[in-house]
Order: structure tokens, then sequence, then C-alpha cells
């Protein structure tokens, strides 16, 4: 019985080194990790992977502020800072943030939750990475051999007939690397449906397993329509015409619509997961079942459903019908209310509970904090009046960065440090770790705080050079850049460093529930020596149970 | 059943549970593939709309001989799939090798046909762009543009499937397939269907609009 085995109090042995873990077992050579079909192994591959992206996007991001530290366009050209701003948008999107939390974080630990031994398509998982990584690599070249001007949006009919940059080569890259996501998702939706481990209800799967269903459900439905979107672009590029071409009777609105209808539920890729990670480290460091469990997990699919429905609230100014404006203004206020009972039942989860302010709590708390920034200023994006004030400025980049980095980054970060000793055997260092998120909190919000304020204020965004009466908030904008790059450095060296010198991790160092935790770490090739049976619902940290934790 | 065993692949516990794996998996790639082509019908309606005159006037150019005898001929090829596929459950291998040549056979025979329609279209001057067949609305090449991205991406799906069908074959042929165990078979039966599906769309849409007028 998992439940039983908590109670032992193995955690308190200093635990030995073992050979029976998935690094050692399987192989220790390079051609046993790019041949690997372990779901923990192709987690961590997908790790690497998103951390050679998330640079480059990052160097793209700090040459940007340093541009916009004084008014007048002096550091790059108009022309570079286009690319830079596509670089930073593309990459961070496509090659970051999607993967972000679903590939390496759910890779590793889905099948772990559900008491399963791998994936339900191993092989298929293999072949997601590398889909993933031929697009991305193709990406790159696209940006580092002559770049992309476009922005991450490639809106018709500059993308597809005025651009002299590497459009098709970008798209290219990204319609493959949509195929692996595709595959990623389609992967999760039969594992969690298919691979439970006996007594593993619906209504006692952790709340991270409905936010994952939830998104691979986005990803298999809405990137098909995304890699054909783009794919008719492309075509339109190489054939001097196509459907949306404005001369033959063609409308460059409907690619808008078309590329909306992928990127607003993409957009929920990049939350939901985050939700779901802060689900589990909120219960878990407050010591309390989760409040409202069955309102958690029924707003992860209810936020899925509604994101297909409000893609029209990027276009307010496009040239759609007012009525169409009023009923996606009205359909975009309706996600408020699956985002607000999750940040309520958080708030409730925390009340009266036993706090401890570890560092994968200081990043949900962080979460909370920012997301609901995030989410109240997108309700002030749904209003169709104060949308048209602010479209296209600053004030839209803030909000997207407060939900993006503020809210699924952070999520990442403490979900990272969270599986952090079960993905490595080793503890990172606690004091240093608080530090880094209390670095990347304060960091984050200069950062992106006065983009409200200048956006208000009517600064455009994607211009290289401004008007000298906004240089205020941008000087604080990229102060605020500098310290959060030293918020994701300092993680980057401790990681590393606490893979040698670490000291080795427990089974379970949290004292956590999740039967990711009922296994030793790092868990053996095939997770559990056996296939754990669940009797009871998630986050079991009653008093008893605490009791028992205790002594034993 | 030692036979059986051997097909049960490590992360799963019995077999009719990897059975479901496979044939969901296949049901969700199938709405993948329908968002897919998705993108394209939605492009389809909306000129359509838009439109009518100049689409109806386009389509009256597509070669609708060509279209009808390849409607019966992917019509049929699903059905000698659905015999193969039986043909497994009664552990007849003989015949699920019969009739997935069968099917292979038709799906080439649908690719030949298209490529003549496709070299009569091309001889006609009804690929988009400045050799554009003149008297025709410019809209008409919109129609022509969808019709040569639509049927292009369905006849690719039709050469992955003779791929996925020769693959198939071959497994028969060794004697993989029984009444215990026939997943793969079953899983490439579902995405045939659905390629014959897409097409069952993509004939009236492109090829019978306002055809009695």
């Amino acid at each position: 019985m998992n439940n039983a085995a908590s109670a032992v109090p193995v955690a308190s042995a200093p635990p030995l080194k073992r050979s029976n873990t998935y690094l050692v077992e399987g192989g220790q050579t390079l051609a046993s990790w790019l041949l690997t079909t372990d779901h923990k192994r192709i987690g961590l591959l997908y790790l690497f992977s998103i951390l050679f992206y998330f640079t480059i996007a990052a160097v793209a991001a700090a040459l940007m502020r340093l541009e916009l530290i004084t008014p007048p366009g002096d550091v790059v050209s108009s022309e570079t800072y286009n690319k830079l701003f596509t670089i930073h948008g593309t990459l961070m999107v496509w090659f970051f943030l999607i993967p972000s939390i679903p590939a390496v974080l759910g890779n590793f630990v889905i099948p772990m939750m559900l008491g399963a031994k791998d994936v339900a398509f191993p092989k298929l998982n293999l072949l997601s990475w590398y889909l993933f990584n031929l697009g991305g690599l193709l990406a790159t070249y696209a940006v580092a051999f002559g770049g992309v001007d476009t922005g991450w949006t490639f809106y018709t009919p500059y993308s597809s007939t005025y651009s002299n940059s590497n459009v098709i080569t970008m798209a290219a890259g990204i319609f493959i690397a949509g195929f692996g996501t595709i595959l990623t998702g389609l992967n999760f939706i039969i594992t969690v449906h298919k691979l439970r481990a006996p007594g593993l209800t619906w209504f006692r799967l952790p709340l991270f397993i409905w936010s994952l269903y939830s998104t691979s459900v986005i990803m298999v439905l809405a990137t098909p329509v995304l890699a054909m979107t783009l794919a008719l672009m492309a075509l339109e590029r190489i054939w001097g015409l196509g459907v949306f071409d404005p001369k033959l009777g063609g409308d460059p609105v409907l690619f808008q619509h078309l590329f909306w209808f992928y990127s607003h539920p993409a957009v929920y890729i990049m939350i939901l997961p985050g939700m779901g990670v802060v689900s589990e480290l909120v219960t878990c460091f407050s010591r309390k079942p989760i409040f409202g469990y069955h309102f958690v997990a029924g707003a992860s699919v209810a936020i899925a459903i509604l994101g297909f429905l409000v893609w029209g609230h990027h276009m307010f100014v496009s040239g759609q019908s007012v009525f169409a404006g009023l009923v996606f203004s009205f359909l975009s206020y309706m996600v408020a209310v699956p985002s607000a009972i999750k940040v309520f039942n958080w708030t409730m989860t925390m009340h009266r509970g036993s706090i401890s302010l570890a560092t994968p709590m200081l990043y949900a708390l962080g979460f909370i904090g920012l997301f609901t920034i995030g989410g109240l200023t997108g309700l002030f994006l749904a209003a169709l009046g104060f949308d048209v004030h602010v479209t296209d400025t600053y004030f839209v980049v803030a909000h997207f960065h407060y939900i993006m980095v503020g809210g699924m980054v952070t999520a990442f970060m403490g979900g990272l440090h969270y599986w952090w000793p079960k993905i490595t055997g080793r503890l990172y260092p606690e004091k240093l770790g608080q530090l880094a998120a209390l670095i990347m909190y304060i960091g984050f919000n200069l950062t992106f705080f006065p983009q409200f304020v200048v956006g208000y204020l009517g600064m455009p965004r994607r211009y290289h050079a401004y008007a000298p009466e906004f240089q205020v908030y941008n000087v604080l904008s990229s102060a605020g850049a500098s310290i959060l790059g030293v918020g994701y450095l300092l993680p980057l060296i401790y990681f590393l460093w606490s893979v040698k010198y670490g000291k080795r991790a427990p089974d379970n160092p949290w004292n956590a529930t999740g039967l990711e935790w009922q296994t030793p770490s790092p868990p053996p090739k095939h997770n559990f020596e056996n296939i754990p049976r669940v009797d009871k619902m998630p986050y079991d940290y009653s008093p008893e149970a605490e009791e028992r934790m205790v002594h034993g | 059943m030692a036979e059986a065993r051997s097909d049960l692949a490590e992360q799963f516990v019995e077999m009719p549970q990897q059975r479901e794996a496979s044939v969901l998996g296949m049901w969700t790639f199938l709405s993948t593939e329908i968002l897919f082509f998705g993108a394209m019908f939605m492009a389809y309606i909306t000129y359509r709309t838009i439109y009518p005159g100049a689409f109806a006037e386009a389509s009256k150019h597509t070669i609708v001989l060509y279209g009808t005898l390849n409607t019966a001929i992917l019509l049929t090829s699903s059905l000698t799939m659905v015999l193969a596929v039986h043909a497994a459950q009664e552990n007849r291998s003989n015949w699920v090798v019969r009739h997935l040549l069968f099917t292979i056979l038709l799906a080439v025979a649908f690719l030949v046909i298209k490529g003549l329609e496709y070299h009569q279209d091309l001889s006609e001057h009804l690929w988009p762009g400045p050799h554009f067949k003149p008297g025709l609305p410019p809209q008409a090449q919109i129609f022509w543009f969808l019709y040569w991205s639509m049927t292009g991406l369905h006849a690719l799906h039709v050469t992955v499937g003779i791929g996925l069908l020769s693959v198939m074959t071959w497994m028969a042929r060794r004697g993989r397939f029984s009444a215990l165990y026939y997943n793969p078979l079953d899983v490439a039966a579902l995405y045939w269907h659905f390629v014959d599906v897409v097409w069952i769309f993509l004939y009236p849409l492109l090829y019978l609009i306002n055809r009695s007028s």
C-alpha cells in the first residue's frame, strides 16, 4: 500500500548510492540517451533543449532592453530590432514556453503520478523530441542566417508578400515542431486514459494531471490549425498568390482568424500547466488538502474549452463586426470565472494551513500574485473600449508577460525545484533557492510593471525608438531585466552544482502524498518496484497523516 | 498464448489495455487531422460564401468523370480494408494479405487517375498564377489554389496510407496477425477510412457545385 510506504521512516536513514536508477539503468552512453524511450530521460532531453532556445531568446530580449534604455534608436537599426523581437517571440513561445512544463516536468512526473511504468507510446515520445529539435534547429538557422522580421504572429500580407527574410524556413520549423507538440499531447491523453494505476479514478487524479490533460487537448486540437495556417501562408509566399491575397479577392483578416484560433488556446497551453504545478505546491507546503478539488479540476477543463471561443479579442481593431467584438468580449470575460476559482481555492487552501516558505512555495506564492495581476489586466483588455485605447502598446506586452513569465516561468521554476530531488536524487541549496526566487520576483516586477504605465500613456510596442518622456519607465524596465537575468542565472549555477555536490535527497523530502514520491529518488527505470494501488483522494494532508509522518 | 504475450509492450499490463490505447491513440490523431484539414475547409467555406458565382464557375472546369471514378475506387478500398480486418479476426491470414493487396492496388489506381487529372488540369492552365486560364473571374484562382492544396494534401495522405498498408501486408505475410492480436491492422484501417472520409467531403465541394445549372 502506498500510504503505508509513506509512513515508514525510510526518509530518516541516509540514502545510499544505488545503481538501479533510471540514470544508470539502460546505459550511460550518449547513444543510450539519444535513443532512450524512458519518459524520465526524455524529460531531461527536453530540459536541455529548451535551455538552449531560452538562452538565444533571452539574449535577444537583453539586446532589446539595451536598445530601449535611451529614446533614440542608437544600438541597433530598426530592421535588426524587428528581427530581435521576432527571435524573442518565436523561440520563447514555441521552443521554450509551450514545451517547458508539459514536455519537461510533464514527461517526467505524469507516468509516476499515475503509477505507470511509462507513457502509452514511448517511441512516439522520443519521436516528439526529435521533431521538436528538428523544428527548433530550422528556426535557429532562420534567425542566425538572415533573421525573420515579421514578429511571432506572421501577419499577412507582410509575411507572405513583402518581408525579405527567412519566413519560410521559420514557418517550416514551427510546422515541424508543432507535430512534436501534437504527439506529446496525444501521448499524455492516452496515458491518462489508459495507464492509471488500479484504484486511481478520475477524481483521485492529482490536479497537475487534470491541467496537463486539458493542455494536451488544446495541443491536439489547436496546433494542426496553426500548422495549416502557416503552410497556407508559406504556399502563398512561394506561389506568389494565395488565399489571403487581396489582389484575388482574398482576405488577410482570415489569416488572423485562423492564427488566433490556434494562438489564443496556445496562450492557455502556456498557463494551464503552471496552474497544475501551483496546485501541487500550495497543498504540499500548506499541509492541507486542496480546497474544492472538483472545482479546481473542472476549472482546467473549462479554461481549455473557453480558450477556443475567445480568439476574436486579439482582433478588436482588425475590422471585425461590432457584434462579433461584443460576443468575443463577453466570452473573454467568462474565462475570468474558472481562473478566479483557481486563485480563490489556492488562497483558501493556504488559509489556516501550516505554511512553510520553502523555495517551491515562494514560487507558488509569486505565481498567485503575478497571475492575479496578469489576469485582471486581461479583463481590462477584454473590454472593447479600453482595448482599442491600448492595442499594440506596452500595456499588452506587460499583460502577457505577467501571465507567461510571471505565471508560467515562475511555476516552471517552482516545479523544477519541487521535483529536482526526484529528478537528480540531490537536494539544491535551500537558502540560495529562496534568494533566487526573491530576486526573480523583484526583477520581474521592476521589468514589467513600468510597462503597464508606459503602455497606458501610449508607448507603442515593436519600435526601437520612442518619445523622450517615456525614458524613465524604460530605464526602470531595463534595470529590472538585468536583475531578472541574475535571478535566472543563479538557479542554473546551483542546480548544476547540486548534481555533483548537493546533499543526497531522501525519497520524499517534502513529505508529499503524490505517487511520484512513493518511489526512490531517483526512480528506477520502470518507476515502481510494484505497481501501486490507490484508495484515497490526492492531497491527503490530514492531521492524522501528518502525525504518522512525524512519528513514523 | 506465448505468441500473444510477446506482443505486449512493456508499459502495458494486459492486452485489452494495449489495444484500447492504440485505438484511442489513432482516434485522437484523427481529431488532429480533422483540424489540420479544417483550416482549409474554413478558408473554402469563407470564400465560397463571399464569391458563390466565381466558385461555381471555377468548379465547372474540374473533371467530374475522374473525380467520380476516384470516389468509387476509394469507397471500394475502404470495403476491402474492412474485409482485411475481418479476415484477421477470423484467423484467415491468407485473406488478410489478399484484401490488403487489393486495397493497395485501389489506392495506387486512385493516385494514377489523380495524376492523369492533374496533367489535364495543367494543360488547361488551371494552375493559379500569371498564366492562369483567361476568362475566369480572379476569385476562381482562389478556388483553384484550394483545389490544388486540398487534393494535394489528400494525395499525400493516400501515399502515406500506401506505405502504411504495405507494412501491414508485410506483417500479415509473416503471420503477425491473429484473432488475438491485430492492433496495428485495426489502427491502420481507421486511418484509411479517414482518408476516404476526407475525400467524401472534397468530392462534392470541389467537383459538384451547381453542376445541374
